[in-house]
């Protein structure tokens, strides 16, 4: 941050090398979203009131899993504590991602109105920009209500905690993030092409969320397969998690798979950026 | 005269909504994933305990469906109108919308009407067609009882509106409705039955979501298609939905009236 003093104006210098360029859209990024929730904290009872119900939205996923459990002691073979730590990983690394780059579903919106020109022609990075959009500080709910689950799933395991399962642990959340950041963004650029297509980014993403909130054993084997190969949300968490909780794997893939998480995230992230680069190549204003 | 300019709103909202047909086909994506997903817990679930709460494997998939063909047509997450009059409230146009020579209310209804009915046909229908293609599902041959369930349906949407009617008319004091909108989501979500068959609801939980006007919005349809009730305790569903429908819509009157006489329009 402190190599780039000064306001993000036209005098900006060019900035070279991928660190630099990075650093730059984080601190615009940072500057934006800070604008929007000094906004939104405008009204501060209806702020207060959205937080309240997004924590409460996003704990009625797991009173669902409460209200099953209460029903059954295992469900597909994994018990509530398990399922827990699937919930609150997979939800952690979900809202993470939506808290820090959710907005860029906002994409279609943009592309339709042709107000993107607006951002191209700004001199921070659009990415930067439409990923602090209205950024909504509502949704740490999420992160807030998940990472008390996971924490009480902690405390519940019947795990014998190494060294490794221990590491695991936060290694599992950042690769997660960062899975599901490369998700919203590689989704969203479809928009660029169909610009009414903001929902088909949710099917993937909270779709995702949701598959992976549960165990593996509930679901035919071809979309696990799918999870792994296909959109690799199995590596946000459950190929690790077959390591911390010691259990065998429904698919009977090599353990490695277990460790390549940051290679998948890596791979993701990769993926994502071409396809933002190929669809600001491919857009072309509405001239409005 | 009147319900012929009801009619035609009511059309131009169908209409409206058939035009974004990449968002129709996106969020039918969604909503089969979804149901997908949710489909495949149910059987978990019933894998454990068959027979659970009076439905079989195939029902209580089923049953995942039909609330999956009734999340957007019903609008359990809000929406709809809602969204057109929140920007007016923002924007300041609602005060050309009172001085319609239509009444306020029924316009926003006659709107929701036609908008439901394109979500049923198509983020209803499809999804359903796609979940039966994955899915043994326990549907009904019987076209009498698919007639029910549409009624079912009809009234559930008027509920709904009632709800979020009365929801966007606190704009008028809060002038802005977001938090109060967020808190209905929970709870309609959590108590429409949309979540799980309110049968799975433990002893006064489930007392208390059966009473209140959100059942009238998943559940009881459902309940319709699944035949679990059939004969006089249909009309006794139906009287339930109206009953409901009729005091909220009565209620947002009343609001509606104490909220012109203190209208502060915003912007110009």
């Amino acid at each position: 941050m402190a190599e780039h003093p000064g306001p993000p104006g036209p005098f900006a210098p060019e900035r070279t090398g991928l660190l630099a360029r990075a650093g730059w859209a984080a601190r615009c990024w940072w500057l934006i979203s800070g604008m929007w929730v000094r906004s939104m904290l405008t009204y501060r009872a209806s702020f207060a009131l959205s937080l309240a119900a997004n924590v409460l939205v996003t704990f009625l996923d797991f009173a669902v899993l409460l209200l099953m459990f209460s029903h059954t002691h295992r469900l597909a073979g994994w018990t509530l504590p398990e399922t827990a730590f699937l919930y609150g990983t997979s939800s952690v690394a979900l809202g993470a991602a939506n808290v820090l780059v959710g907005s860029v579903g906002g994409l279609g919106e943009r592309v339709r109105a042709g107000s993107l020109d607006t951002m191209l022609i700004r001199p921070a990075p659009a990415l930067a920009q439409l990923a602090a959009e209205r950024f909504s500080l509502r949704r740490i709910g999420r992160v807030l209500q998940a990472g008390a689950v996971l924490a009480w799933s902690l405390t519940a395991l019947d795990v014998h905690w190494t060294w490794d399962r221990v590491l695991m642990v936060p290694a599992l959340l950042l690769c997660g993030t960062l899975i599901f950041c490369a998700l919203f963004v590689g989704c969203s650029c479809v928009q660029f092409w169909w610009g009414e297509a903001a929902e088909m980014q949710n099917a993937v993403t909270y779709g995702g969320g949701t598959i992976l909130q549960y165990p593996p054993t509930v679901f035919a084997r071809e979309l696990v397969a799918g999870t792994v190969f296909g959109i690799p949300l199995a590596f946000v968490n459950w190929l690790p998690a077959l390591h911390v909780l010691d259990r065998p794997d429904p698919l009977g893939l090599p353990a490695g798979f277990r460790f390549a998480a940051p290679l998948a995230a890596a791979l993701c992230l990769l993926a994502a950026g071409l396809a933002w680069r190929a669809g600001l190549r491919a857009y072309r204003s509405t001239g409005s | 005269m009147r319900g012929g300019v009801y009619l035609a709103v009511a059309g131009g909202a169908f209409r409206r909504y058939s035009t974004y047909r990449a968002a129709t086909f996106a969020g039918l994506v969604t909503n089969t994933v979804f149901g997908a997903i949710l489909a495949s817990t149910m059987l978990a679930l019933w894998h454990a305990r068959p027979g659970l709460g009076g439905y079989d494997a195939a029902q209580a998939v089923t049953y995942i469906w039909i609330s999956q063909a009734l999340l957007v047509t019903v609008a359990v997450w809000g929406g709809g109108f809602q969204d057109d009059l929140q920007a007016r409230f923002r924007s300041g146009d609602i005060a050309i919308d009172l001085y319609r020579p239509v009444d306020f209310q029924g316009w926003w209804l006659a709107t929701d009407l036609g908008r439901a009915a394109y979500q049923l046909l198509s983020r209803g229908a499809l999804p359903m067609l796609a979940g039966a293609l994955m899915f043994d599902l326990a549907l009904p041959a019987d076209p009498l009882v698919w007639a029910e369930f549409l009624l079912a349906a009809a009234f559930a949407v008027l509920v709904s509106f009632a709800l979020r009617f009365l929801v966007t008319l606190t704009g008028f004091w809060l002038h802005e409705s977001e938090g109060v909108r967020a808190a209905m989501t929970v709870v309609s979500m959590f108590f429409s039955g949309m979540l799980l068959p309110l049968a799975l609801f433990p002893g006064a939980l489930g007392e208390l979501a059966r009473v209140l006007p959100f059942s009238a919005m998943v559940q009881l349809p459902t309940d319709v298609l699944l035949r679990r009730r059939t004969g006089t305790g249909l009309l006794g569903l139906y009287a339930f939905q109206l009953a409901w429908a009729a005091a909220l819509l009565a209620l947002g009157r009343v609001g509606q009236a104490l909220a012109v006489r203190r209208v502060v329009v915003q912007g110009g």
